[in-house]
């Protein structure tokens, strides 16, 4: 049941982004690929939960943390400089905006 | 998830910040304030998941810190250090990275599960959905990665724009998707007659190859595109990620991404009137001409040239001017010296407005913001729609290393494989000024006839160069 729950939120959620960006001006294609591609990051939220398997110090764990490390290491990059970059390009935007 | 919890409500509010977010990314004048909306719904995710974990869940600190530290500091840096003209490469990469997060989420819930906190414990959607939800994401977040890197690698020219076909490619493709998914299989349901890291890996392995080998025969001049679809691949990534750890969240999220990356996609492909099957199936362009329907140099017999003396007396008559700005204009960082010819042009008298094509540079929107760089007013940046019957009654277009957009074979000459690609037609214009370092051919491959045309003077030279010693002559008059 929970699982059929979660595809209806996957196909509703799938159409939801179709109508969201149908209607974009070309200047901000470039800024909104990046930083709907920052929006991707939310695996971030994965990988934190990849580090509970850390605890118990034998091999296996050792191997499930390094993925975890890594797999937020990562998906950070991925948040972190998406949205900066999304920013500085957009800021670009807004400064000719106010001289207008 | 089986009781009301705060911690769900939370997430359902930043998945709120995402949706408006995105809609506010859409309108030029609320675009900043949407990706900052987007970006506190991620702060939001990122400490409800780190106070609330989960029921059970206990996180290891030195993880968590660690990797949050790196990540924040690399991508920090890259995304302050990046030039306007690397922004294309940068976001591939960045989409690249997501991709192989989500691979490596699902490899470790898979190692974490089947040989740390025991099988079937913890998993909210059954056995089932779990292992083919983990198959997904590792195979599209590898795909989405290797794929990524590899177009990174030809929009920067560290990897030949050629398309590089590779004989039986599509069994090949199909070999890999084949076996990849069947590894995948026997990783998730047959553990006791296969080794589920050994085949898990190979899943991996296979997922890694297959993004290579779909991405090579691709065109360079096609990459825009790629990273598009990618980026949209790098959505359901996250959002099969989602279904690996039972968490709307991440659904919500990469799919919203994965169908807006899509619409932009197929957007993209409208712009060069190609379809989008067409562009994945490749061998289309390249950086050098080839083949017998190929531009070089030794195919133009007869073409006039101007020297930058030239070039400024025939601007300096101009009462209109639109300038193309391309690919090339990125590449030798001319769009200062653009700008300061505009306004010598202006202060002349003369109007000038600059006309963007869709698909000019490597980007959609990538000369606008090059532009937005050197401070260009808005105003006098025109899509193509809108500015391509005003070439005719225009006295002079610039174009700056641009080459495909003006290529006038796209109206013209059906046969071409660029027919009924929408064009600038900067050769209806009084004279077009072409600033270009050599006769070589275009992204596409092809020859450009407007090279030929009676109107059009060839101004060889590096862009940024050229215009600066336009722009002298300009103000010794």
């Amino acid at each position: 049941m929970i699982f059929l729950l979660m595809l209806f939120v996957f196909v509703l959620a799938i159409f939801a982004g179709n109508e969201l960006i149908s209607k974009v001006p070309p200047t901000l294609h470039t800024p909104l690929m990046s930083g709907a591609n920052a929006i991707s990051g939310i695996t971030i939220v994965g990988a934190l939960m990849c580090a509970q398997f850390g605890n118990g110090g034998g091999v296996s764990e050792s191997a499930a943390t390094i993925l975890g490390v890594c797999a937020i290491t990562f998906a950070m990059i991925n948040v972190v400089g998406g949205f900066m970059v999304t920013d500085r390009m957009l800021s670009m935007f807004g400064s000719k905006k106010k001289k207008k | 998830m089986e009781n009301f919890s705060i911690d769900q409500l939370l997430y359902l509010v930043a998945t709120a910040f995402f949706i408006v977010g995105i809609k506010r990314l859409s309108k030029v004048k609320t675009a900043r304030s949407g990706n900052l909306l987007a970006a506190v719904g991620m702060a939001l995710a990122i400490a409800v998941t780190l106070i609330t974990p989960g029921a059970g869940i206990q996180l290891d600190w030195k993880v968590v810190a660690v990797g949050a530290i790196m990540g924040t500091l690399i991508g920090g840096v890259m995304a302050k250090k990046v030039e306007m003209t690397g922004m294309p490469e940068m976001v591939a990469l960045f989409n690249g990275f997501g991709g192989l997060a989500s691979t490596m989420v699902a490899l470790s819930e898979f190692w974490g599960r089947n040989f740390v906190v025991g099988p079937s414990d913890n998993v909210i959607l059954g056995n089932e959905v779990w292992v083919i939800a983990i198959i997904l994401s590792v195979l599209v977040g590898t795909v989405t990665f290797t794929g990524s890197l590899v177009a990174m690698g030809k929009l920067s020219g560290k990897i030949s724009g050629n398309p590089v076909i590779l004989p039986g490619r599509h069994f090949i493709v199909a070999a890999l998707l084949i076996g990849g998914a069947a590894m995948g299989v026997m990783a998730g349901f047959m553990q006791e007659s296969y080794d589920p890291t050994a085949m898990i890996l190979g899943l991996t392995a296979c997922a890694a190859v297959f993004g290579v080998v779909s991405v090579l025969p691709i065109g360079g001049a096609d990459m825009p595109v790629v990273v598009s679809l990618l980026n949209s691949y790098s959505g359901i990534a996250a959002s099969m990620a989602g279904f690996v750890i039972g968490n709307p969240l991440l659904i919500v999220a990469g799919a919203l991404v994965g169908a807006a990356g899509m619409i932009l996609t197929i957007i993209m492909c409208k712009a060069m009137n190609r379809s989008l099957g067409n562009v994945l199936v490749g061998g289309f362009g390249g950086d050098t001409p080839s083949g017998g329907n190929s531009g070089g140099a030794d195919e133009y017999t007869s073409y006039k040239q101007a020297s930058p003396e030239e070039a400024a007396m025939i601007l300096e008559t101009a009462e209109s001017v639109i300038i193309v700005p391309g690919y090339g204009m990125a590449v030798a960082q001319a769009q200062h010296v653009v700008k300061e010819l505009a306004e010598e042009l202006e202060k002349n008298g003369a109007d000038v407005r600059y006309a963007i094509h869709p698909v000019a540079g490597r980007m959609p929107g990538h000369m606008n913001v090059l532009l937005a760089e050197a401070d260009v007013p808005y105003e006098q940046l025109l899509e193509l729609e809108r500015i391509n019957n005003d070439f005719k009654t225009t006295d002079v277009c610039v174009i700056v290393g641009a080459n495909d957009v003006v290529n006038p074979s796209a109206i013209e000459d059906p046969q071409s494989p660029i027919a009924g690609m929408p064009i600038l037609n900067a050769h209806e214009s009084g004279t077009s000024l072409m600033i270009k370092r050599s006769l070589s051919a275009g992204y596409a491959g092809i020859k450009n006839p407007l090279f030929e045309r009676e109107n059009n003077y060839m101004c060889f030279g590096d862009g940024k160069a050229f215009l600066q010693s336009v722009l002298d002559e300009l103000k010794e008059v």
